[in-house]
Formats: structure tokens, sequence, C-alpha cells
């Protein structure tokens, strides 16, 4: 048996040129140029992209969402980052 | 955590839930939440899987080279649709290691009509359209569902199985407009998958236990009774228009419902497949078993080369 496990990777793919590459999903493979091509098969099988990334998911950082408040809260009363906050006369134009 | 802060945080799991908002998979979650996911994820997960066995078997047996690159592209798909549905239920915390443990040992269930066999080429017809046809109706009623990689993982896979139903039909439809025998081995074909395709939206509601706690987390958006009926009645007609008969003496339109009125279901042989005493259980179980024990090496190999290559790079940098 197995002893040890394909690690887990992330898959992202930009689906043309013009736009982001975009978190797809996941897959398992040996290595980097596995996971390329596993990928190219899982989430690219309908013509879905034009390019992919792949990083092993033990690189990623994530936030937790128990700090939420603390990370996203601050901005939530910063309502003069906004345009809307400054009044300004209707007949003004091209503004 | 004390108890009072658990029951506060579960209440504000099931508004956020009532809401609409998605749950992900950082964010807390009820323990019987997160159980009861990998639970539905991972047999969903195992019914792709497994759903490639009965029609591999026919790949190198296809009448044309249109049906052979239709079917070998069909059951690539199952293959992806499983592994999009793992990935989602590993970031639940299972390993897949784990899942396919319980599969092997037959802890984890995966769809019972997988246990029955796939006898002709009209079988391939059948299944296409009846088995993915009801796989659709479920499938599409859990694009809504609350866990969010679930959904994600749905909405690829509803807008990928549209071809396999629309082949599975034109299948049907070609052996319905030939020969008497071609026309009868549809007609069979029939006969044999339509109970048990009634049968994949589970037990009746009233013997549903799951039912009430799975519909308030969205993680069923229909009753099993109302998908049942809604197949049932987009189906008959698809049936009716190539010239073939559904089964069931009983079923009859009812003219005050706008729908279908249908016959009894058995419901013991449904129990004795989901047992593991199906035409199939074993056969299924063992071609799995044997690919993943027969595949080990070959996992190891890559395992051992990457780790290979990686010691070598390595080397070259310092």
């Amino acid at each position: 048996m197995s002893t040890k496990n394909w690690p887990l990777w992330e898959v992202f793919v930009r689906s043309k040129n013009g736009l982001e590459h975009r978190h797809f999903g996941s897959l398992h493979a040996a290595d980097a140029e596995m996971a390329l091509e596993n990928a190219r098969d899982v989430y690219t099988r309908r013509n879905e992209g034009v390019s992919i990334w792949v990083v092993e998911s033990k690189h990623i950082t994530a936030s937790n969402p128990e700090h939420n408040g603390e990370l996203f809260e601050p901005a939530q009363d910063k309502v003069y980052r906004h345009p809307t906050f400054y009044n300004l006369p209707d007949e003004i134009k091209h503004m | 955590m004390s108890e009072e802060q658990i029951k506060s945080l579960e209440n504000q799991f099931e508004a956020r839930i009532a809401r609409d908002e998605k749950i992900e998979p950082k964010d807390w979650m009820p323990e019987k939440y997160r159980q009861t996911h990998i639970r539905q994820m991972s047999q969903h997960a195992h019914s792709e899987i497994i759903g490639m066995l009965p029609e591999g078997n026919w790949i190198t047996r296809a009448p044309s080279l249109r049906r052979k690159v239709a079917l070998l592209a069909k059951v690539q798909d199952e293959g992806g649709h499983g592994l999009y549905l793992y990935s989602a239920a590993e970031t639940l915390g299972i390993s897949r290691d784990e899942m396919f443990e319980q599969l092997h040992t037959g802890k984890a269930k995966y769809s019972s009509i997988f246990n029955y066999p796939a006898l002709t080429w009209a079988d391939m017809g059948a299944i296409g359209w009846l088995v993915d046809g009801a796989a659709i109706i479920n499938q599409v009623a859990l694009c809504g569902t609350s866990y969010g990689p679930y959904a994600r993982a749905m909405v690829r896979i509803c807008k990928e199985e549209s071809f396999h139903q629309r082949q599975g039909y034109e299948i049907m439809l070609k052996l319905s407009q030939g020969t008497q025998e071609q026309r009868d081995m549809a007609q069979d074909a029939l006969n044999r998958f339509w109970w048990p395709a009634l049968m994949m939206f589970g037990p009746k509601d009233e013997d549903s236990p799951h039912t009430a706690q799975s519909m308030k987390w969205k993680l069923k958006r229909k009753t099993n009774d109302d998908l049942r009926q809604q197949f049932i009645d987009q189906t008959v007609p698809q049936a009716e228009l190539i010239g073939l008969t559904v089964p069931d003496p009983d079923l009859k339109w009812n003219e005050e419902r706008q729908s279908y009125d249908f016959g009894e279901i058995d419901w013991d042989e449904f129990w004795q497949v989901v047992k593991g005493h199906g035409p199939c259980n074993k056969e299924r179980m063992a071609a799995r078993v044997n690919a993943w024990e027969g595949g080990a090496w070959v996992r190891d190999a890559a395992m051992a080369y990457a780790e290979k290559q990686q010691e070598r790079k390595t080397k070259q940098v310092s």
C-alpha cells in the first residue's frame, strides 16, 4: 500500500486573455508538472482556459473568518472613500 | 466553548443560512452540519466514480466512432465530477484517503442505481436518458445549497451533464427508429431502468428522517417526492415521443393535479440493493478496490520520482 499521499494543489485558470486567473478548485498530484496536467484534464475539458496556475495548498495563507471584524470592519464607516459621499449641485456635468 | 456560546453561534449560523448567505470552509459550523455534508458529498463523489463502471464496460463495444467518443467523454466527465466533489468534501477536513477507505470498506454508500447491470447497448441510452436525467433534477436543486464549495461544484457539474442526458436520449431515439429487434432492445432497457431511476430520489418523504434538517440547511431544496414527481412528469412525454412504453400500468395523467399518478415503488427491492444485495454490488466494489490497489505502485512511483526531482533541484541550488 502507498505510504505517502500525493499533496493537494489549488488550481487557478485564466478563461481568456484580458481576464484574471480565478480559483477553479483543487486536486492531488505528485508534483507541479503533474498538477498542471491533471488540472488540464479536470478543469479545462471544454475550453475553459488559456492559462493555468497551480500552487501547493500548504503554501496559501488564508485569513481567519473569526478575525473578519478587525480585518474588514474598519472599512465600513469610511463612507468618504466613495464618490456619493460628496454633495454637489445637480447641474454639474462630467464629474 | 461553553454550551451557551455554542448555542449562540448556532443561532447566528442558522440565521446566515436563512438569509441565503453561503457557508465557506473556514467559517464556524455546527459539527452536525459538517458531518452531514461530508457524508452527502462523499457519497455523491463515490456515485460518480462507481458510475463510471457500468458505462466504461461498453466503450470498446460502442457501435460507431461517434458513439464511442461521446461515451468516452461522458465517462471522463464522471471521473472529473467525482474529483470536484472529493475536493469540495476535503475542505471540511476529511482526507481523500479516508473517503476511499470508507467506500472500500462499505461504510460509505453510493447511488444504488449503479448496482444494476448494463446488459445491452440500449442500456447506455437508458442510463444517459434516465439516470443522468434523474441526477440532473437532484443536482439542479443542489446548485443553491448553503455550503459554498458544494454549490460551486454542482454548478459546474450541471453545466456538463446536459450533454450526458441528450446523448443517451439520442441513442434511444435511434434505436426506436430501427429494426424490431432494436426497438425491443430500447423498450427492454426502459423496462429495467425505469423503476431503479425512480428510486434514485430516495425513500418517500414520510420515510426520510433527514429531510427536515436537510431542507433547513438548504442541503435539500425540494423533497424526494417532489423531485420524483418532477422527473416522471417530464420523462413520460419523452418516452411517448419515441414510441416507448413506461412500464407502469398505473401511470395515468391526473387532470386535476396537472401531473402523473404512478404505481407503487418496490421499496423492498430498494432497501435490498442499499444493503448490498443488488445484482452488481459485489462486482462494482471488487472492480473499484482492484483499481485502487492495482494502481498503488503507480502512485508510489510518481511520489518517489517527484521527491527525487526535488532533491536534485535542491542539490543544484546549494
